[in-house]
């Protein structure tokens, strides 16, 4: 096995022996005799999670012109061009294109519509892969409500089906959810949709890790119902969550100050130590206090959601987007204050007493308050048709009369999702520089009729619906 | 509380025109600038120059289409508040498989604060329909909204949905096996109740009550049909053979595969109610889950309909419809798949179009239904206003205004 350069937290740069090229923060080399080197109690063999692996081919060039351009960034033009190139959107404009160079892929997208890549917060493709049978639920470490070590990435199936139908709506990068059965359920991982052989190709390059964190009924009803163990309530699930939090503090402080003086002075010389033992949940934790890991939180009822704000508080880390959400609306006042993205659903509701009090008019009230509103879908079908769903919830607040506009419902597909990723100087919206992530539609995106005709992702056109094509997935070639 | 905004007087005495609307009748061709009159529950004419009765409530239609209220075929709505509430979840009995007996009649929930938020969307009748076991009770359609009728019943044992196919801890085989007895058994116990009454039978096999064994004679008799939710096409093709050979009827329902036997289906006449968003290889039963099966079946001539089988978000419907538009069904074919044709699928003559004499389920929509950007902004089941008031309309209106926000 390859070492790999190593760890993208500047806590577990260990620098000594392998280099800590790249890293932040990195500990002073210590100027000791080569055998004094400590022994490495945890090599770094893991690997690298800003780079995916292997490396895509460069895109061709492409020129879109005489589309409608809905930039999310601001802009809608009746008419204007894209050129995209090395995998970035290399220009774009109002009005007519230039002339095309050679060598460019010219796509004449008059009567089309054309936005950023769709991006969505929360998805279980991969870890609950179709057909969605007892051997393909891989989402869930169901064994202990804190598994914040495990990662969603080493549970994905890259074969899922859904994988293809995602991006054939229109969606080039999805967050990949552990989920929500425990009150720390894991790393998530942000991919872009490539077919690729593993999830570590898949990866976004650059994007920060993320954590997966439930609040309410799911980790009280798998451990206290299920299981006849902690938690069975939910003061159970802020005492469990709040004495890890304390215990990771503890943990970060050791490592911190490991960083500082990875030796020790003997006889006037820097003799190195060996780093603190690792451990892989509270690695994670520590990365969350450290702003390195994103917490991304399963939690329906305002009242929680203040909880788990006053948490963050209280443990000095920023909640980056609440999931599910269904009554952001109560306290949107507040989440805009906290500068906290809620990712959300047009209209599910209603399964759960915490989903119980949910109105059409959730991400309009966000908006409306100043906030970061998603569109995030949870589902292998609401994959397929987000901009369906942000029409839908433009509309009913629209009805509701709350002032939308669609430069705003588009965001909340694209560059408010890119966002709570951590991912939106790279995506999200059509700027000059940015991945070239783009979606052709035949049709107006907010119509329930249209259909994204072309999906370039970091210039590659990954779905064609003129030509198909085979199918991703090994899975569904049947005879 | 939520109080009506009509009483049930006010609603049934209402005289309402709609006026200048296209009219998409449910079942021919679209009528431009059209009068529906509604009077009380039923509707007393359609059509193009109709004079306004005196006394009416005018309401302008003009650039908006009027449709029959959207009916969707298989749900579970007022069968359950919430799902995870045991105590207000009735859809599965639980139990003994076989429950034809039961009646969803006595589950539905009239009050069920989750009806008027799918009303709101011009859904204006539903199929109600319980589920588990083998045989899962009979189903009933409602109108959403019982000011006039007390429960909003229109349709009682309507069918009895039956499950086939892949299942943990027996065989699909054994699934039909079972239903095949019961069947007979219903059957003999027909020929000979005094016998049956006198303990002078054999022993049934399939494991039904005597009340069970009464409720499938309409079902023997070829009155009622057995909904099936099947999806591979074996297992459509048994279920086929089974309804041919006792000479019985069945829906299918689910039924992702049924595009592979649409010929047939064609032919044998065979309704269908299919997801149109299932497009996914879900399971091993629907391995030929395509986009386009809702296309596929029109064009072969299935009777098809389309459903959510939803309980909280059979709203989504129009926009299921879209979908199905989108991947290649007529506009006219889907609106009548969620309109006129369940309702003459199950027997209600009354249901379904925009005709006099009709029960009055009429939407005013601010575009075509379908479109993710229209609203339903009149609906009328049986006459009487409705959706206009929900739970979730409420609270909107409790949190529409907030502290201003402070930036920290």
């Amino acid at each position: 096995m390859r070492v790999r350069r190593y760890a993208p937290l500047a806590l577990l740069c260990l620098a000594t022996a392998l280099g800590g090229a790249g890293c932040s923060g990195a500990p002073p080399k210590p100027d000791a005799d080569p055998n004094d080197a400590p022994v490495m109690l945890d090599p770094p063999v893991e690997p690298d999670p800003a780079t995916p692996e292997p490396a895509l081919p460069t895109a061709g060039p492409v020129l879109i012109r005489d589309a409608t351009v809905m930039t999310a960034a601001g802009a809608i033009w009746k008419k204007g061009w894209l050129r995209l190139r090395d995998g970035r959107i290399a220009d774009l404009g109002e009005g007519d294109a230039p002339a095309p160079v050679n060598g460019e892929t010219v796509v004449d997208a008059a009567g089309k519509f054309v936005t950023p890549g769709i991006i969505d917060t929360h998805s279980h493709m991969g870890v609950y892969a179709s057909p969605g049978v007892w051997a393909h639920a891989d989402g869930n470490e169901m064994t202990n409500p804190i598994t914040a070590g495990v990662r969603a990435e080493e549970g994905i199936w890259p074969q899922d089906p859904g994988f293809q139908r995602a991006v054939a709506g229109g969606v080039t990068t999805v967050q990949v959810l552990p989920g929500s059965g425990n009150l720390m359920g894991g790393r998530g991982v942000i991919i872009k949709l490539h077919p690729r052989r593993d999830a570590h190709a898949m990866r976004f390059p650059g994007a920060p890790e993320t954590m997966k964190m439930a609040c309410g009924e799911n980790p009280k009803r798998v451990y206290g119902e299920g299981k006849g163990s902690m938690p069975m309530s939910r003061m159970g699930s802020v005492f469990m969550v709040r004495a890890k939090w304390i215990e990771a503090r503890r943990y970060k402080l050791r490592w911190d100050q490991w960083r500082k003086k990875p030796y020790e002075m003997k006889d006037g010389k820097k003799i190195p130590t060996n780093p603190p033992e690792r451990d892989l949940t509270l690695e994670t934790l520590a990365g969350v206090m450290a702003g390195e890991v994103l917490p991304q939180i399963h939690c329906y009822r305002a009242d929680e959601m203040l909880l788990q704000i006053k948490l963050s508080h209280e443990f000095g880390f920023k909640i980056r987007s609440f999931h599910h959400a269904l009554e952001a609306y109560k306290i949107a006042d507040v989440l805009a204050a906290e500068h906290i993205s809620v990712s959300t659903w047009a209209d599910w509701w209603g399964f759960k007493v915490e989903a119980w009090d949910a109105v059409e008019q959730n991400l309009a009230l966000v908006q409306a308050a100043g906030g970061i509103p998603v569109v995030h879908t949870d589902s292998a079908e609401g994959v397929q048709r987000m901009n369906q769903e942000a029409a839908k919830a433009m509309t009913s607040g629209r009805a509701g009369g709350i002032e939308i506009t669609e430069d705003q419902a588009l965001r909340w597909i694209t560059v408010n999702p890119a966002w709570a990723l951590g991912v939106d100087q790279q995506t999200g919206s059509l700027e000059k520089g940015k991945m070239a992530d783009v979606v052709v539609w035949d049709a107006h995106p907010f119509s329930v009729y249209a259909h994204a005709e072309k999906v370039f992702i970091d210039g590659h056109l990954r779905h064609d619906r003129a030509q198909p094509g085979a199918p991703w997935s090994d899975f569904e070639v049947y005879r | 509380m939520i109080t009506p905004l009509l009483t049930a007087s006010q609603a049934l005495a209402a005289l309402i025109a709609i006026v200048g609307g296209t009219v998409h009748p449910g079942n021919g061709p679209a009528v431009e600038n059209a009068t529906v009159i509604i009077d009380g529950q039923k509707i007393q004419a359609v059509g193009a120059g109709l004079a306004v009765p005196a006394g009416a409530t005018v309401i302008d239609a003009k650039g908006k289409i009027v449709t029959p209220g959207l009916f969707d075929p298989y749900t579970r709505l007022g069968l359950v508040e919430i799902e995870q509430i045991d105590d207000t979840n009735d859809v599965d009995a639980g139990g003994d498989p076989i429950r034809a007996a039961q009646r969803a009649t006595d589950s539905y929930n009239p009050d069920s604060q989750v009806i008027a938020v799918q009303a709101a969307h011009g859904i204006t009748t539903v199929l109600a329909a319980p589920g588990g076991g083998l045989i899962s009770g009979q189903a009933a359609i409602f109108d959403l909204n019982h000011e006039a009728t007390d429960t909003g019943l229109a349709a009682a044992a309507v069918g009895q949905p039956v499950s086939i196919g892949g299942a943990g801890g027996t065989s699909r085989g054994a699934l039909l096996l079972t239903l095949r007895e019961v069947l007979d058994d219903a059957a003999q116990y027909a020929k000979n109740r005094a016998a049956w009454e006198k303990g002078q039978f054999r022993d049934f096999a399939g494991g039904a009550s005597r009340l069970d064994l009464e409720a499938l004679q309409p079902v023997l008799a070829g009155k009622e049909p057995l909904l099936v939710t099947v999806h591979r096409r074996s297992d459509i093709l048994a279920v086929l053979d089974l309804a041919a050979e006792l000479k019985i009827k069945v829906v299918l329902v689910g039924a992702a595969e049924a595009w592979q036997v649409a010929a047939r289906l064609a032919k044998e006449k065979i309704p269908v109610i299919i997801d149109p968003v299932e497009n996914a290889p879900e399971s091993f039963d629907m391995l030929g889950a395509r986009a386009d099966a809702a296309a596929l079946l029109e064009k072969a001539g299935v009777p098809v309909m389309l459903s959510t089988f939803s309980s909280h978000n059979v709203r989504k419907l129009r926009q299921w419809a879209g979908n199905a538009v989108r991947e290649g069904m007529t506009h006219a074919g889907a609106l009548t798949s969620i309109t006129a044709r369940p309702a003459e699928v199950f027997g209600l003559k009354d249901h379904g179009t925009l005709a006099a004499g009709q029960v009055a389920n009429v939407v005013v929509w601010s575009g075509d239904p379908f479109e993710t950007t229209t609203i339903a902004e009149r609906v009328f089941v049986r006459g009487a206003p409705s959706g206009d008031d929900h739970r979730q309309k409420r609270l909107l209106n409790r949190y529409r205004s907030l502290p201003p926000v402070k930036k920290p």
